[in-house]
């Protein structure tokens, strides 16, 4: 904290005396999302007795020349549909100091910081999530010399906003990292047509216990990352020690958490494969939370990203916390302008395909009442239970200067039984999604872009349909109308509509939305901007500021 | 604690108070700030060291994932070699994809042969320090590198809105120059 009022004073004090000569600037962003709720039992959409709820944040950084401070006001009153409990109140949820170097760099207070992938360490912010886990200490980075970073940090993390006051983790994390770009480093090497980096990560929580479990878990990590011609390679593997968890049943298992990417590109076309083999690997600030809260590391789903509404929000696959083995490739392809299927403007497709499965757990050899250790659990080692398998194709055209088209089609087998989202079906749930979208230019301002979009399943909900039309009146103006509608449920009272209108108006860094209907949950991209929301029923207005 | 935040508020309204009164232009007018990423070579880059010679420079946040984002540098590409050859303007596309879809920015980049400088901003760093939103938010800097258009969004049409600026900057150059 001395730390923390020293760099004010020295940053308030530069500000004030040297403001000619430094370079100095403040930057920051506003955004309010609001809702005025009606209670939708039909669709799910919860109203609260308030009524009208709201989340705000308002981020401010200063800079002045090598030195800077930044603060983030947050209110939640209460905090909007979907959003954690524990987010209410208004307060500052984030503040730190840093000195910005050429070779160092000190920063104190809170700060996201991510080792190599992720796999060992990442803090980051997902603020439409209610994701913030943020540390609260001391990172101090130093580059002793070219093609050379390390990273040191220790801090507790950012837990639950309860009243406008941060609740901080229990444990505190402790990690190293160091990353070596040998090209760079060894001069030889610097024209070398194999570019390589490797790096090396180390983390460990300290949480004191009254029990026999482990008060400190570590984590240790190592990667590679390699580039040769129009090949990319790049793996990481982390080992965990023995942490018994809440999340795990308080086992003495080891963890492993291993990702393999193998890329291919060249000029139109790009191809990416992706292996990642996760088993007792979540790692968190605290042994006794579970849910989204308080994690140290990221373990992503090994899947497509769905921007399109029936394809993003009915079955959505998350990566199973326990453990998972998965695969992915996506090949992205230009057929060339001018040639016979390229037309004049060229042919766009994108093919994506991706499979979960459970992993193996061997007995052998395990003495659970010796040692708490349940299984042995190995790298790549899957089993033929299946979590999800997703296949997607994209097509995308431009006809002319004015007429654009796209056509996507999509196949899911989902586990319904792994990844509970619907109470009406057990077991998999298979689906096939058809998308058809069109834009046309009217003008150098306006255009028009629709969207169909047909999902046809056997279980659950049955199928649906859904439709968008968009007009928007650059730079300023977006108006839009869309629909699903769950033709198809078993039960024809709940065979219902999800009407929504929305307009936007946009004036360079400023933004405003309002919009009235229902809403499901999910990705949602409207006047030319995607943002995550959940299930509501009613009237929300939206505003966003940078400045 | 109080006392803290109280005094951090303090500092930050000295500072932005300060640092407006010098900017005559309403809050743009700033530079880069220094903030520490990658490109797609694998090379350590720190954002405040761009530059283009004197000539304007693009820089505009996307994702992967975000169907304007890749709209706006579609069509930007259209007239991108005819921007470049009268303005000298270069675009920095900064991704801020995450571990989830990072190694698919290489390859959207190729199949979609964008001539564009990528940055990877896999922990949302620059973002932040930037004070962007949503992507896709776009900035122009001018040839001193001070930032003097942003906007938030993208449907047809706002790729015009950018092209007289860049262009507008470049007259003012070759006038100043003269």
């Amino acid at each position: 904290m001395k730390k923390l009022v020293f760099a004010i004073i020295t940053l308030a004090t530069f500000s004030a005396t040297a403001q000619n000569n430094l370079r100095s600037s403040v930057s920051g962003n506003f955004e309010t999302n609001m809702q005025v709720l009606n209670e939708d039992t039909l669709i799910g959409a919860f109203a609260p007795t308030e009524k009208a709820v709201m989340n705000t944040v308002m981020n401010i950084n200063a800079t002045v020349g090598k030195f800077r401070a930044g603060v983030r006001f947050e209110s939640y009153l209460p905090a909007i549909a979907g959003y954690p409990v524990f987010y209410n109140g208004t307060g500052i949820g984030y503040r730190f100091a840093e000195y910005a170097g050429d070779q160092l760099n000190i920063k104190v207070g809170n700060f996201y910081e991510q080792f190599g992938n992720g796999i060992a360490l990442r803090a980051y912010e997902n603020g439409a999530l209610g994701i913030d886990n943020s540390f609260d200490g001391v990172s101090v980075k130093f580059i002793p010399r070219k093609g050379v970073e390390l990273k040191g940090l220790m801090g507790r993390q950012r837990f639950k906003f309860k009243d406008g006051v941060i609740e901080k983790s229990k444990g505190i994390i402790r990690g190293l990292d160091c990353d070596i770009n040998l090209n760079t480093l060894i001069p030889r090497f610097s024209d070398s047509k194999l570019k390589v980096t490797i790096g090396g990560s180390f983390v460990s929580r300290y949480q004191s216990v009254n029990d026999t479990t482990p008060p400190n878990v570590n984590i240790y990590a190592g990667r590679i990352d390699m580039r040769y011609q129009r090949f990319t390679f790049g793996a990481e593997y982390g080992y965990k020690t023995n942490d018994p968890s809440l999340q795990n049943g308080f086992v003495y298992n080891p963890g492993h958490g291993a990702l393999v990417n193998l890329g291919y590109t060249q000029k139109g076309l790009g191809i990416i494969l992706t292996a990642r083999s996760f088993d007792n690997f979540q790692f968190r600030g605290d042994k006794t939370v579970l849910g989204n809260q308080l994690t140290t590391n990221f373990l992503p789903a090994t899947t497509n990203n769905h921007t399109y509404n029936l394809a993003g929000t009915l079955y959505p696959y998350a990566a199973n916390p326990a453990g998972e083995v998965a695969f992915q490739m996506d090949v992205f392809y230009t057929i060339k302008k001018k040639s016979k299927l390229g037309g004049k403007y060229g042919t766009k497709l994108h093919m994506n395909v991706s499979v979960a499965t459970d992993h193996m757990r061997h007995k052998t050899g395990t003495n659970f009442s010796a040692d708490g250790i349940s299984y042995i659990g190995k790298p790549f080692d899957l089993n033929d239970s299946l979590y999800n398998f997703d296949f997607n194709i994209h097509l995308s055209k431009k006809f002319s200067k004015k007429w654009k088209a796209s056509a996507h089609y999509y196949h899911f087998i989902f586990n319904n039984t792994v990844n509970p989202v619907t109470l009406l079906a057990k077991g998999y749930i298979k689906s096939d999604i058809f998308v058809l979208e069109a834009q046309y230019r009217i003008g150098r301002k306006h255009s028009i872009r629709g969207e169909i979009q047909g999902l046809f399943t056997e279980k659950d909900r049955g199928n649906w349909g859904a439709a968008l039309l968009e007009y928007t009146i650059s730079p300023k103006w977006f108006f839009a109308i869309q629909d699903q509608y769950n033709f198809g449920h078993p039960d024809p009272a709940l065979q219902l509509h999800y009407l929504l209108g929305s307009f936007g108006y946009i004036h360079n860094q400023t933004r405003f939305i309002f919009s009235y209907g229902k809403q499901r949950a999910g990705i949602v991209c409207v006047g030319g901007v995607c943002r995550p929301v959940p299930a509501t029923n009613g009237l929300s207005f939206t505003m966003t500021h940078s400045f | 604690m109080k006392k803290i935040s109280l005094l951090f508020a303090l500092a930050l309204g000295v500072i932005g108070g300060s640092s407006f009164i010098n900017t005559d232009d309403g809050g743009l007018g700033k530079t880069m700030p220094s903030v520490m990423l990658e490109n797609l070579e694998g090379d350590q880059i720190n954002s405040a060291d761009l530059e283009n010679g004197g000539n304007p420079i693009i820089v505009s946040f996307w994702a992967t994932w975000c169907k304007p984002c890749r709209l706006e540098l579609n069509t930007i590409m259209d007239d991108f070699e005819e921007l470049q050859d009268s303005t000298g303007v270069k675009l920095v596309a900064v991704s801020i994809d995450d571990e989830r879809n990072k190694s698919k920015v290489k390859p959207v980049v190729e199949a979609e042969s964008w001539d564009y400088e990528i940055w990877l901003d896999s922990n949302s760093d620059l973002k932040r320090a930037m004070g962007v939103n949503y992507p896709p938010q776009t900035f122009v800097l001018n040839g001193e590198g001070k930032i003097v258009y942003s906007h938030v969004g993208f449907v047809p049409g706002d790729e015009e809105d950018l092209f007289d600026i860049v262009k507008e900057l470049h007259e003012k150059q070759t006038q100043a120059v003269e």
